[in-house]
């Protein structure tokens, strides 16, 4: 019975969103309804890994493309988040010095800092990773930096009791126990990298889901449009999810 | 010069509401090697902090502690602490967490002998069965073990102990308490051992010489009480044993007194409960029937502890 209701409720959640879309297609001239979107966009999903042009490819390939540049991106704008948050959490100078800086930065949109990498690198690929690191890396930064802060007198006291070495205390102390911290910000950070990977392709026109969004745009094919946005929610969502039971194994240490 | 010398030791520490907060003023002490010091007194009084001092975890404001003729800046390679609250990493396992000491202690050794080290001071504490799990896994009294065996891994010289059985229910206070004595005697060299307590009976079964510690803030130790009692001592003998009685009731009065002093609190209410406590143990019972007789009227009022006024 409760089993039932568990999946009744979700499913009774995505059939009003199907109604009320459906209502507003039917109003909105150019919005295509639910059924036309599907009919449009079948081959798109039914034969996800086909690839019949540049854009023109299944729905499963495109999403490979923005995945793994969402990767790469991620993997930079951690590589640099995770040890500035560990220097900025043991060092109260540090922060005091790059502070203010951080607080300029965060809040620029990945549509501004595109621009700029692309007169940085002259590379559309490049600049989309240039992006999607800087506006992903600061949920990493504050949360290992909020990690380090965090860790109890008692670790500390600890490493001094025991005489670890600097190194020792880094690896076997400060990392374990900032990193359910710096999990948090990871999965705060593939979220934005996910959101910034839709713009960055916008705006460059590389293959992707937000490349296929942008060029169906323009040529009119609405029923794609909307494709495309569903994927980027479906895609968001299941990243969030892994990131999610990952965090939830570390935790459980 | 005593092996372990403190000498006008004060510390001040900032309290909330940007005022200072005098915990120690003009504290002096000194321990011989190989001895075995209780510093007894009430919770917050600072004896906490004066532990910490002379293990060198934190520095003092004013005055020095040598140990051995060195002047104490930092923790001693010699030196082992346990604390209340265990403090083991709860992401190693117990081996792990006992390792890591024995590996800082002895980075020469190969990590075979590094190992068997730890295994071997576990399983001395009575855990060779549990030596995988994590503290997580553990009960108190199991994790106290370990933070008992990773002391003793490192073969210390110097012992310090802040509160170590506070936690821990009565029963396995009492079994642990025996199991340190025990290691300590077993360990074939003299360890130097200051312990703080704020039970006078943990006091009586473990040391060599009780300091009590006047009341906070500008806490400053009483005169010291030896107790010459032969090792290994238990805790029904100590509740019969009138040298111990004596002890107990100079330790009791002396803090007491000195609590009624220093705080603006109803005078005849303090001296009444520290005459109670008094009649209850300082007469020297007559006979064995008698002292039998007694302590079952009595109950199990083994563990006299001094938790009154606590500051936190």
């Amino acid at each position: 019975m409760k089993r039932a209701v568990n999946a009744v409720l979700p499913a009774t959640g995505v059939l009003l969103a199907l109604i009320f879309w459906w209502a507003v297609s039917t109003m909105v001239k150019d919005l295509p309804s639910p059924l036309k979107t599907w009919e449009e966009s079948k081959v798109y999903i039914l034969k996800p890994l086909e690839k019949r042009g540049e854009m023109d490819q299944g729905i499963a390939l495109l999403a490979y493309y923005s995945l793994m540049r969402v990767a790469r991106g991620f993997l930079l704008g951690i590589a640099i988040g995770t040890p500035l948050g560990f220097l900025l959490g043991m060092s109260k100078t540090l922060t005091r010095v790059f502070d203010p800086i951080m607080q300029v930065l965060r809040p620029i949109s990945p549509l501004a800092w595109l621009p700029l990498g692309l007169i940085i690198f002259q590379k559309s690929e490049p600049a989309a990773l240039f992006a999607i690191a800087i506006c992903s890396m600061w949920p990493t930064v504050i949360n290992t930096m909020a990690g380090v802060r965090a860790i109890p007198q008692d670790y500390w006291n600890v490493a001094k009791v025991l005489r670890l070495s600097p190194f020792t205390t880094f690896a076997k102390v400060v990392v374990p126990a900032t990193l359910p911290y710096m999990f948090t910000g990871f999965r705060l950070s593939l979220g934005i990298a996910w959101l910034v990977i839709v713009a960055s392709e916008m705006l460059t026109g590389t293959p992707g889901v937000g490349g296929f969004l942008w060029q169906e745009y323009n040529s009119l094919i609405y029923a794609h449009i909307l494709l495309a946005i569903l994927t980027i929610g479906v895609v968001g969502f299941v990243l969030d999810r892994l990131m999610g039971l990952a965090e939830a194994r570390l935790r459980a240490i | 010069m005593a092996y372990i010398e403190m000498s006008q030791v004060a510390k001040t520490f900032a309290a909330s509401g940007g005022s200072l907060r005098e915990v120690l003023s003009d504290v002096s002490l000194s321990i011989g090697r190989g001895e075995f010091v209780s510093i007894l007194g009430t919770m917050g009084c600072g004896k906490s902090t004066l532990l910490k001092i002379l293990a060198g975890l934190i520095a003092p404001d004013a005055g020095q502690v040598t140990i051995d003729r060195e002047v104490v800046r930092g923790v001693r390679p010699s030196a082992a602490i346990v604390f209340q609250n265990y403090s083991l990493l709860p992401w190693f396992s117990a081996l792990e967490n006992v390792r890591l000491a024995v590996g800082a202690a002895f980075p020469d050794w190969p990590r075979d002998r590094q190992r068997q080290q730890a295994v071997r001071h576990l399983e001395s504490v009575g855990l060779g069965h549990a030596i995988d799990r994590r503290p997580g896994q553990l009960s108190g009294g199991m994790r106290q073990r370990v933070a008992i065996a990773r002391a003793f891994a490192i073969e210390p010289e110097l012992l310090f102990l802040d509160e170590p059985f506070g936690a821990l229910d009565a029963l396995t206070r009492d079994s642990l308490q025996q199991e340190l004595a025990r290691l300590c005697s077993v360990a074939g060299r003299p360890i130097t051992t200051v312990m703080i307590t704020n039970s006078v009976e943990e006091a009586l079964l473990l040391s060599d010489r009780i300091l009590p510690m006047t009341a906070g803030p500008r806490a400053t130790l009483g005169a010291p009480v030896a107790v010459e009692l032969a090792k290994p001592r238990s805790a029904s003998e100590l509740l019969h044993d009138d040298h111990a009685a004596g002890v107990r009731a100079h330790v009791i009065a002396t803090l007491t007194e000195d609590l009624a002093r220093s705080r603006s609190i109803t005078r005849s209410g303090l001296q009444q409960a520290g005459q109670v406590r008094l009649t209850a143990s300082a007469k020297a019972p007559a006979s064995l029937a008698e002292a039998e007789r007694r302590r079952k009227a009595n109950g199990p009022a083994v563990n006299t502890t001094l938790a009154a006024e606590g500051e936190g």
